[in-house]
Protein backbone atom coordinates (compact mmCIF):
# COMPACT_ATOMS: atom_id res chain seq x y z
CA UNK A 1 0.00 0.00 0.00
CA UNK A 2 1.52 3.45 -0.87
CA UNK A 3 0.07 6.90 0.19
CA UNK A 4 0.08 8.82 -3.58
CA UNK A 5 1.84 12.19 -3.28
CA UNK A 6 0.02 14.83 -5.73
CA UNK A 7 2.23 17.71 -7.12
CA UNK A 8 0.84 21.53 -7.43
CA UNK A 9 3.16 24.56 -8.37
CA UNK A 10 5.65 24.70 -5.61
CA UNK A 11 3.74 22.30 -3.32
CA UNK A 12 2.98 18.80 -2.45
CA UNK A 13 -0.50 17.63 -1.52
CA UNK A 14 -1.17 14.46 0.43
CA UNK A 15 -4.48 13.31 1.54
CA UNK A 16 -4.64 9.91 3.96
CA UNK A 17 -7.50 7.85 3.33
CA UNK A 18 -6.57 4.79 5.02
CA UNK A 19 -6.00 3.35 8.34
CA UNK A 20 -2.18 3.75 8.38
CA UNK A 21 -0.39 0.34 9.13
CA UNK A 22 3.29 0.71 9.99
CA UNK A 23 4.90 -0.46 6.96
CA UNK A 24 2.62 2.19 5.20
CA UNK A 25 3.75 4.74 7.28
CA UNK A 26 7.54 4.18 7.04
CA UNK A 27 6.84 3.88 3.38
CA UNK A 28 5.02 6.97 3.02
CA UNK A 29 7.69 8.88 4.73
CA UNK A 30 10.38 7.56 2.63
CA UNK A 31 8.34 8.51 -0.20
CA UNK A 32 7.77 12.28 0.80
CA UNK A 33 11.68 12.85 1.30
CA UNK A 34 12.69 11.50 -2.19
CA UNK A 35 9.89 13.24 -3.58
CA UNK A 36 10.66 16.49 -1.89
CA UNK A 37 14.22 16.09 -2.87
CA UNK A 38 13.38 15.48 -6.76
CA UNK A 39 10.75 18.15 -7.08
CA UNK A 40 12.52 20.79 -5.35
CA UNK A 41 9.28 21.22 -3.54
CA UNK A 42 9.02 24.27 -0.70
CA UNK A 43 6.00 23.64 0.70
CA UNK A 44 3.81 19.80 2.05
CA UNK A 45 0.41 19.94 2.68
CA UNK A 46 -0.56 16.39 4.76
CA UNK A 47 -4.24 16.09 4.97
CA UNK A 48 -5.47 13.70 7.84
CA UNK A 49 -9.29 14.69 7.78
CA UNK A 50 -10.52 10.76 6.92
CA UNK A 51 -7.49 9.99 9.68
CA UNK A 52 -9.92 8.34 12.45
CA UNK A 53 -7.53 7.09 14.54
CA UNK A 54 -3.26 8.20 15.32
CA UNK A 55 -1.34 6.39 17.98
CA UNK A 56 1.99 6.95 19.56
CA UNK A 57 3.76 5.44 16.48
CA UNK A 58 1.84 7.26 13.85
CA UNK A 59 2.29 10.39 15.53
CA UNK A 60 5.81 10.05 16.12
CA UNK A 61 6.35 9.27 12.17
CA UNK A 62 4.65 12.52 11.34
CA UNK A 63 6.87 14.37 13.87
CA UNK A 64 9.95 12.80 12.37
CA UNK A 65 8.28 13.69 9.06
CA UNK A 66 7.78 17.40 9.57
CA UNK A 67 11.49 17.38 11.00
CA UNK A 68 12.92 15.96 8.22
CA UNK A 69 11.19 17.76 5.87
CA UNK A 70 11.96 21.32 7.37
CA UNK A 71 15.87 19.94 7.93
CA UNK A 72 15.95 19.25 3.96
CA UNK A 73 14.13 22.98 3.41
CA UNK A 74 9.80 22.22 2.94
CA UNK A 75 7.68 23.06 5.62
CA UNK A 76 5.03 20.91 6.40
CA UNK A 77 1.31 21.82 7.62
CA UNK A 78 -1.01 19.09 8.87
CA UNK A 79 -4.61 20.01 8.46
CA UNK A 80 -7.76 18.12 9.32
CA UNK A 81 -6.94 16.61 12.48
CA UNK A 82 -10.32 15.22 13.75
CA UNK A 83 -11.82 16.60 17.34
CA UNK A 84 -11.73 12.73 18.56
CA UNK A 85 -7.81 12.37 17.11
CA UNK A 86 -6.82 15.70 19.00
CA UNK A 87 -8.69 14.61 22.12
CA UNK A 88 -6.67 10.94 22.16
CA UNK A 89 -3.29 12.65 21.21
CA UNK A 90 -3.74 15.11 24.59
CA UNK A 91 -4.67 11.44 26.22
CA UNK A 92 -1.18 9.93 25.29
CA UNK A 93 0.75 13.03 25.82
CA UNK A 94 1.20 14.18 22.28
CA UNK A 95 1.15 17.96 22.01
CA UNK A 96 2.62 18.11 18.40
CA UNK A 97 3.45 21.61 19.72
CA UNK A 98 6.63 22.51 17.06
CA UNK A 99 4.27 20.84 13.72
CA UNK A 100 2.07 23.89 11.78
CA UNK A 101 -1.21 22.56 11.65
CA UNK A 102 -4.49 24.13 9.90
CA UNK A 103 -8.31 23.46 10.00
CA UNK A 104 -8.41 22.54 6.28
CA UNK A 105 -6.72 21.59 3.25
CA UNK A 106 -7.44 25.66 2.25
CA UNK A 107 -6.15 26.84 5.38
CA UNK A 108 -3.24 24.68 5.00
CA UNK A 109 -2.32 26.39 2.03
CA UNK A 110 -2.78 29.90 3.24
CA UNK A 111 -0.54 28.89 6.59
CA UNK A 112 2.19 27.14 3.77
CA UNK A 113 2.16 30.71 1.50
CA UNK A 114 2.73 32.89 4.79
CA UNK A 115 5.12 30.89 6.08
CA UNK A 116 7.21 30.77 3.04
CA UNK A 117 6.78 34.52 2.47
CA UNK A 118 8.45 35.32 5.80
CA UNK B 1 -22.57 -11.82 29.79
CA UNK B 2 -19.01 -12.89 29.14
CA UNK B 3 -18.72 -13.57 25.33
CA UNK B 4 -15.47 -12.95 24.68
CA UNK B 5 -13.76 -12.20 21.28
CA UNK B 6 -10.05 -12.47 20.11
CA UNK B 7 -7.35 -11.11 18.17
CA UNK B 8 -4.25 -12.80 17.64
CA UNK B 9 -1.31 -10.62 17.15
CA UNK B 10 1.70 -12.19 14.96
CA UNK B 11 2.40 -9.90 12.25
CA UNK B 12 2.31 -6.25 11.87
CA UNK B 13 -0.79 -5.77 9.85
CA UNK B 14 -2.50 -7.50 12.85
CA UNK B 15 -2.45 -4.39 15.10
CA UNK B 16 -4.68 -2.35 12.69
CA UNK B 17 -7.20 -5.71 12.37
CA UNK B 18 -7.27 -5.61 16.92
CA UNK B 19 -8.05 -2.15 16.77
CA UNK B 20 -10.59 -2.00 14.00
CA UNK B 21 -12.29 -4.70 15.76
CA UNK B 22 -12.33 -3.20 18.80
CA UNK B 23 -13.69 -0.25 17.57
CA UNK B 24 -16.51 -2.30 16.49
CA UNK B 25 -16.96 -3.46 19.15
CA UNK B 26 -17.13 -0.09 20.85
CA UNK B 27 -19.50 1.16 18.50
CA UNK B 28 -21.91 -1.73 19.18
CA UNK B 29 -21.68 -1.36 22.74
CA UNK B 30 -23.07 2.07 22.12
CA UNK B 31 -19.86 4.08 22.86
CA UNK B 32 -19.55 8.12 20.91
CA UNK B 33 -17.01 8.59 18.75
CA UNK B 34 -14.57 10.59 20.83
CA UNK B 35 -14.82 6.68 22.85
CA UNK B 36 -14.25 5.10 20.32
CA UNK B 37 -11.12 6.81 19.20
CA UNK B 38 -9.99 6.09 22.58
CA UNK B 39 -10.61 2.61 22.63
CA UNK B 40 -8.83 1.85 19.28
CA UNK B 41 -6.05 3.69 20.28
CA UNK B 42 -5.58 2.04 23.25
CA UNK B 43 -5.78 -1.19 21.60
CA UNK B 44 -3.40 -0.17 19.03
CA UNK B 45 -0.82 1.11 21.54
CA UNK B 46 -1.35 -2.86 23.35
CA UNK B 47 -1.25 -4.21 20.07
CA UNK B 48 1.79 -2.70 18.70
CA UNK B 49 3.50 -3.69 22.05
CA UNK B 50 2.75 -7.45 21.82
CA UNK B 51 3.81 -7.75 18.48
CA UNK B 52 7.54 -5.14 19.60
CA UNK B 53 8.43 -6.44 22.98
CA UNK B 54 6.56 -10.04 22.91
CA UNK B 55 6.50 -11.06 19.24
CA UNK B 56 2.98 -12.70 19.38
CA UNK B 57 0.01 -12.70 21.90
CA UNK B 58 -3.54 -12.19 21.97
CA UNK B 59 -5.81 -8.91 22.68
CA UNK B 60 -9.62 -9.98 23.90
CA UNK B 61 -12.87 -7.97 24.15
CA UNK B 62 -15.66 -8.74 26.41
CA UNK B 63 -18.46 -6.71 26.74
CA UNK B 64 -19.04 -6.07 30.40
CA UNK B 65 -22.71 -5.92 31.63
CA UNK B 66 -23.16 -4.68 34.76
CA UNK B 67 -26.54 -3.33 36.56
CA UNK B 68 -26.22 0.06 36.13
CA UNK B 69 -23.53 0.07 33.53
CA UNK B 70 -22.07 -1.42 30.26
CA UNK B 71 -18.52 -1.05 29.58
CA UNK B 72 -16.12 -2.64 26.94
CA UNK B 73 -13.06 -5.01 28.51
CA UNK B 74 -9.89 -5.24 26.54
CA UNK B 75 -7.36 -7.93 27.85
CA UNK B 76 -3.40 -7.88 25.82
CA UNK B 77 -1.34 -11.49 26.87
CA UNK B 78 1.70 -12.59 25.36
CA UNK B 79 4.37 -14.71 26.85
CA UNK B 80 6.82 -12.68 26.27
CA UNK B 81 9.95 -11.34 28.37
CA UNK B 82 8.05 -9.49 30.98
CA UNK B 83 8.00 -6.26 32.41
CA UNK B 84 10.56 -6.46 35.19
CA UNK B 85 9.82 -2.40 36.95
CA UNK B 86 5.74 -1.94 36.01
CA UNK B 87 6.52 1.92 37.54
CA UNK B 88 9.01 2.75 35.87
CA UNK B 89 7.24 1.28 31.79
CA UNK B 90 4.11 3.62 33.34
CA UNK B 91 6.95 7.01 33.22
CA UNK B 92 5.54 9.21 30.59
CA UNK B 93 8.80 9.09 27.77
CA UNK B 94 10.01 5.70 29.07
CA UNK B 95 11.09 3.45 26.29
CA UNK B 96 13.44 0.55 25.25
CA UNK B 97 12.93 0.60 21.60
CA UNK B 98 13.30 4.51 20.54
CA UNK B 99 9.51 4.79 20.52
CA UNK B 100 7.80 7.93 22.47
CA UNK B 101 7.56 6.04 25.50
CA UNK B 102 3.57 7.31 25.29
CA UNK B 103 1.84 3.89 24.72
CA UNK B 104 1.17 2.58 28.49
CA UNK B 105 0.61 5.39 30.10
CA UNK B 106 -1.43 6.69 27.50
CA UNK B 107 -3.29 3.69 27.29
CA UNK B 108 -3.91 4.51 31.19
CA UNK B 109 -5.40 7.57 30.80
CA UNK B 110 -7.44 6.56 27.37
CA UNK B 111 -9.41 3.82 29.40
CA UNK B 112 -11.12 4.10 33.15
CA UNK B 113 -9.06 1.08 34.56
CA UNK B 114 -5.90 -0.29 34.04
CA UNK B 115 -4.23 -3.23 35.21
CA UNK B 116 -0.60 -4.92 34.49
CA UNK B 117 0.02 -8.33 35.79
CA UNK B 118 3.49 -9.34 34.91
CA UNK B 119 5.86 -12.38 35.25
CA UNK B 120 9.37 -11.81 33.96
CA UNK B 121 10.42 -14.53 32.07
CA UNK B 122 6.51 -15.56 31.18
CA UNK B 123 4.94 -12.39 29.74
CA UNK B 124 2.85 -9.64 30.43
CA UNK B 125 -1.32 -9.36 30.98
CA UNK B 126 -2.51 -6.22 31.03
CA UNK B 127 -6.48 -5.50 31.31
CA UNK B 128 -8.26 -2.04 31.06
CA UNK B 129 -11.64 -1.17 31.09
CA UNK B 130 -13.82 1.74 29.43
CA UNK B 131 -17.12 2.40 30.69
CA UNK B 132 -19.93 3.99 28.87
CA UNK B 133 -21.06 7.31 30.01
N1 LIG C 1 4.04 -6.57 26.44
C1 LIG C 1 5.25 -6.15 26.85
N2 LIG C 1 6.22 -7.04 27.18
C2 LIG C 1 7.44 -6.62 27.60
N3 LIG C 1 7.81 -5.33 27.73
C3 LIG C 1 6.89 -4.39 27.41
C4 LIG C 1 5.57 -4.75 26.96
N4 LIG C 1 4.88 -3.61 26.74
C5 LIG C 1 5.72 -2.60 27.03
N5 LIG C 1 6.93 -3.05 27.43
C6 LIG C 1 8.09 -2.21 27.86
O1 LIG C 1 7.58 -0.96 28.31
C7 LIG C 1 8.21 0.12 27.62
C8 LIG C 1 7.26 1.29 27.48
O2 LIG C 1 6.18 0.93 26.61
P1 LIG C 1 5.31 2.08 25.94
O3 LIG C 1 4.82 2.98 27.02
O4 LIG C 1 4.29 1.44 25.07
O5 LIG C 1 6.35 2.92 25.08
P2 LIG C 1 7.16 2.50 23.74
O6 LIG C 1 6.46 1.31 23.14
O7 LIG C 1 7.12 3.73 22.89
O8 LIG C 1 8.56 2.16 24.19
C9 LIG C 1 8.66 -0.49 26.29
O9 LIG C 1 9.74 0.25 25.71
C10 LIG C 1 9.06 -1.90 26.72
O10 LIG C 1 10.36 -1.92 27.24
MG1 LIG D 1 4.42 1.08 22.95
Amino acid sequence: MRIPILKLHNYLLITIQIDLDDQTAIQFQEDLLSKIHKSGATGVVIDLTSVEIIDSFIAKVLGDVVAMSDLMGAKVVLTGIQPAVAMTLIDLGIHLQDVPTALDLEQGLIKLRQELEE
Amino acid sequence: MNFQTCVNIQKEWDIVGARQLGRDRAKEIGFGTVDQARIATAISELARNIYLYAGTGKICFEMMNDINQKGLLVIATDNGPGIKDISQVMEDGYTTSGGLGAGLPGVKRLMDEFDIISDPGKGTEIRAIKWVR
